[in-house]
């Protein structure tokens, strides 16, 4: 093997494969990007055995090959040589090690046969659809914050995909719960994605994807199996394993008749919970809403770190009420409207309170009440 | 223990707390509860066990009752919570099942337990003990450590004349006994206030502890109980001595970190410092099998009992724990605990025990077979705000109900008024 590539087409394949390699590996090629040389294509691969990510990039390659390198390594090192700096990359028959070379600095590094290297299995895809990376990048956004990371309750680690028939049209949905909050964000279903079965991405998964469509300017191709699924980016590939488990029958902690309705404007209202939970206790965080026909009064009270009170101008229709909720929870949705107003829907300080974005009415957010 | 006086001792009388010099009768009261010692003015943990505790308030309360074999516990069905030194006088022991404690000493008089009463009775007793030093550690409603180190200028009076003061005080102003055991380390505090009951006032000193423990059953040891003690001897330990003769490299080769706290101990070395707490900081449970135990389903029905305990404390204490402690020893006496939080704090027997089984199937494997199961809870936060469940989560709330119901019936007719079945499958210990 052996060919040159511009350091910024080199480092933008390498930066996007090795943030999905584990620092630490009891199986040794784990830590290494596979790396293959072909016609005019370098292509990076690299895994944790859940996740693969590949990329492929234009070099002029003088003589084909593959082979495996460290990859934090081999990425520290591309980080920082000069911009602009052609490399070269060697493999040597008499040489047991990759040597990379770029102005004047060289470097060896140990290699393990590319062989070796697990690839996962690009097979038993049978549902594909494009879609526009702006739209998986927004079911993602309002969702990501509520995927919950306890163990036991391993299917809600992750953001469940699926579609649901809305009339003649169908749509595309993500939703995530880790129990006490929940957000939904619809979008049409691209064509293709009818019949998709419901699909819980990890966590990992979504922080990984969620970086490559920063990136990625045309369409994403998804490929969808019942243990897998792919997302082709421009260049790079990400293929996952799912989550092997079945996703909670959300719709039923969905309150439908909550008759309280409740507005308020959404930047002074997260500003002022931000502002009073200075004082909250660590772990609850709990922040007291006193809802009235034209303020919502917020206060914290926490005997040890003080008293915060703050009044926020509301709309309110109903008796006025008393309501708890995590401060936390209430700024990681205020954080996903983008409208003016928040919207609350209420029932009673004791039950599950629907929030939704009165410039979005496709996603919306469940919070569980705490007790105060 | 009252030893042989020899030369060298401290004399105090019990009766009027100041030393003398006679060595038969008080000089100054003439009292004849002489305690001669050559440490006596030196030492400073003591430990305090009120005596028949339960059953001494009860004839207190009851003259009529004063002559009679007192038995407080749970009607005939139920078990002995404390005989009275008459009742014990007949062979009944506490624990003991209340119809052969019935058999054993037929003209028993039964009490039922006040529970209330006896611990507002031991919420004054340890009061008294809290005017004598604020490391005061309780170890239940009735016992407690006291650490008097450097109480001397304040009361003007050594330790040891401090705890005859007290001793005095509780029977003259609550009318109960109490023995105290006086001694360098908690460890030998407790054996001591053992040795002299009721109404005893033992001291052992650094000079005749390792001579004095030598002799000593292993069982009598803190941490060894029937099954372990089987295992020592075994092993060919019968007494303390025989632990110390074999050594600490030997114990730990054996019986791993066990095996050096049992050699610390039978040197008369305990670390254990007396820790008033106040806050406390894990409720734990374990059990030590008298046959080793391989089979996930028979630890399992081991288990169960332990987190019913662990939560039963939890519930009295008003508290919901965070953190999950399983504590597991195999049959070379290795030692493992695996931790696991809750996402919401739990005094939920149910929610321990899936938790903990789940950290137990993870370590179960063919041929490997344990002797001891442990579980604990800590990292507490007030049981108001645990295990009311969340949006997905509608089991937990019902699990709590039924929980209260049952710790409901408890507080009504005892422990045993209401068991799961798992509780009463037959087990090879049994």
């Amino acid at each position: 093997m052996r060919l040159t590539i511009e350091r910024a087409a080199l480092l933008k394949a390498l930066t996007h494969v090795q943030s999905v390699v584990e620092r630490r590996n009891t199986i040794p090629i784990l830590s290494n990007v596979l790396i293959g040389a072909a016609g005019e294509k370098l292509r990076f691969t690299a895994t944790d055995l859940d996740i693969e990510i590949s990329e492929e990039v234009d070099a002029e390659i003088e003589r084909g090959g593959s082979i495996s390198a460290p990859a934090h390594n081999l990425y520290e090192f591309v980080r920082k040589l000069p911009d602009k700096a052609p490399v070269r990359l060697e493999l040597n028959p008499d040489d047991p090690r990759l040597f990379i070379s770029a102005a004047r600095t060289r470097l060896h590094l140990p290699v393990l046969p590319a062989d070796d290297f697990p690839l996962m299995p690009a097979d038993g895809f049978d549902t594909r659809f494009r879609i526009h990376p702006t739209d998986l990048a927004r079911l993602i956004d309002k969702t990501r914050f509520a995927i919950s990371t306890e163990e036991t309750r391993y299917y809600l680690n992750g953001i469940y995909f699926h579609t649901v028939a809305n009339g003649s049209a169908t749509i595309l949905r993500g939703v995530a719960t880790d129990g006490h909050r929940l957000a939904l964000a619809d979008t049409v279903a691209p064509d293709g994605a009818q019949g998709m079965p419901g699909v819980i991405v990890p966590r990992k998964t979504i922080a990984e994807l969620r970086r490559l469509l920063d990136d990625a300017a045309d369409e994403v191709e998804v490929a969808v199996s019942a243990q897998k699924i792919r997302f082709v980016l421009n260049d790079a590939v990400l293929t996952s394993k799912l989550i092997d488990g079945s996703f909670p029958e959300y719709a039923r902690v969905i309150p439908k008749q909550n008759s309280k309705k409740l507005k308020l404007d959404n930047k002074a209202f997260a500003e002022a919970v931000d502002r009073v939970a200075t004082v909250s206790a660590e772990r609850s965080r709990s922040v007291r809403l006193a809802i009235e026909s034209d303020k919502v009064t917020l206060t914290v009270n926490n005997p040890d770190a003080g008293l915060a009170t703050e009044d926020v101008s509301a709309e309110y229709g109903d008796a006025p009420m008393e309501i708890g909720f995590n401060a936390k929870y209430l700024l990681d949705v205020a954080g996903q409207i983008e409208g003016e107003s928040a919207l609350f829907e209420l029932a009673d300080s004791g039950s599950p309170t629907l929030v939704r974005d009165e410039s979005d009415e496709h996603a919306l957010y469940v919070l569980m009440p705490l007790r105060v | 223990m009252v030893m042989e006086r020899g030369r060298g001792d401290v004399i105090l009388c019990r009766d009027c707390a100041e030393w003398t010099d006679q060595t038969s009768r008080c000089a100054r009261c003439g009292g004849a509860q002489l305690i001669a010692h050559a440490e006596l003015a030196a030492l400073t943990i003591a430990h305090i066990d009120c005596d028949a505790f339960y059953a001494s308030i009860e004839k207190r309360d009851d003259p009529a009752l004063a002559a009679r074999p007192v038995i407080v516990g749970g009607g005939t069905r139920g078990v002995v919570s404390t005989a009275c030194y008459v009742a014990r006088a007949y062979g009944v022991k506490s624990a003991m099942a209340s119809f052969k404690a019935k058999q054993l000493c037929p003209s028993a008089v039964f009490v039922k337990p006040n529970m209330a009463k006896y611990a507002e009775e031991g919420r004054i007793v340890r009061a008294m003990m809290q005017e004598l030093t604020p490391l005061v550690e309780p170890v239940s409603i009735d016992e407690a450590f006291l650490d008097l180190s450097g109480t001397e200028a304040l009361h003007a009076a050594a330790p040891a004349q401090s705890l005859a003061k007290l001793q005095a005080r509780i029977a003259r102003e609550r009318g109960l006994t109490v023995s105290v055991g006086l001694s360098f380390n908690k460890f030998l505090a407790k054996t001591a206030s053992d040795l002299d009951k009721p109404r005893g006032f033992s001291v052992i000193g650094r000079a005749e502890a390792l001579n004095f423990l030598a002799p000593r059953p292993v069982a009598s040891l803190p941490g060894v109980g029937p099954a372990g003690a089987a295992a020592l001897e075994k092993r060919g330990w019968r007494t303390i001595g025989d632990l110390r003769a074999a050594g600490e490299h030997e114990l730990m080769r054996a019986l791993g970190d066990w095996g050096r706290r049992l050699y610390r101990l039978s040197i008369a070395e305990d670390g254990r410092r007396v820790d008033p707490g106040g806050e406390r900081k894990s409720i734990s449970a374990e059990t030590t099998f008298f046959t080793d135990i391989a089979a996930l389903g028979e630890l399992e029905d081991a288990l169960w009992p332990l987190c019913d305990k662990v939560a039963g404390r939890a519930r009295a204490a008003e508290l919901a724990g965070r953190t999950l402690t399983l504590k597991l020893r195999d049959a070379r006496f290795r030692t493992i605990t695996r931790r696991q939080q809750f996402t919401e704090p739990t005094l939920l027997a149910q929610r321990i025990f899936e938790a903990a089984r789940a950290l137990l199937a993870a370590e179960v494997r063919p041929g490997l077979a344990f002797r001891l199961i442990g579980v604990g809870l800590a990292d507490f936060t007030p049981a108001a705000d645990a295990d009311k469940g969340d949006l997905l989560d509608s089991r937990t709330p019902k699990i709590a109900a039924a929980e209260r119901a049952v710790a409901k019936a408890r507080g009504r007719f005892g422990r045993s008024a209401l068991v799961s079945a798992r509780t009463l499958k037959p087990r090879r210990d049994d």
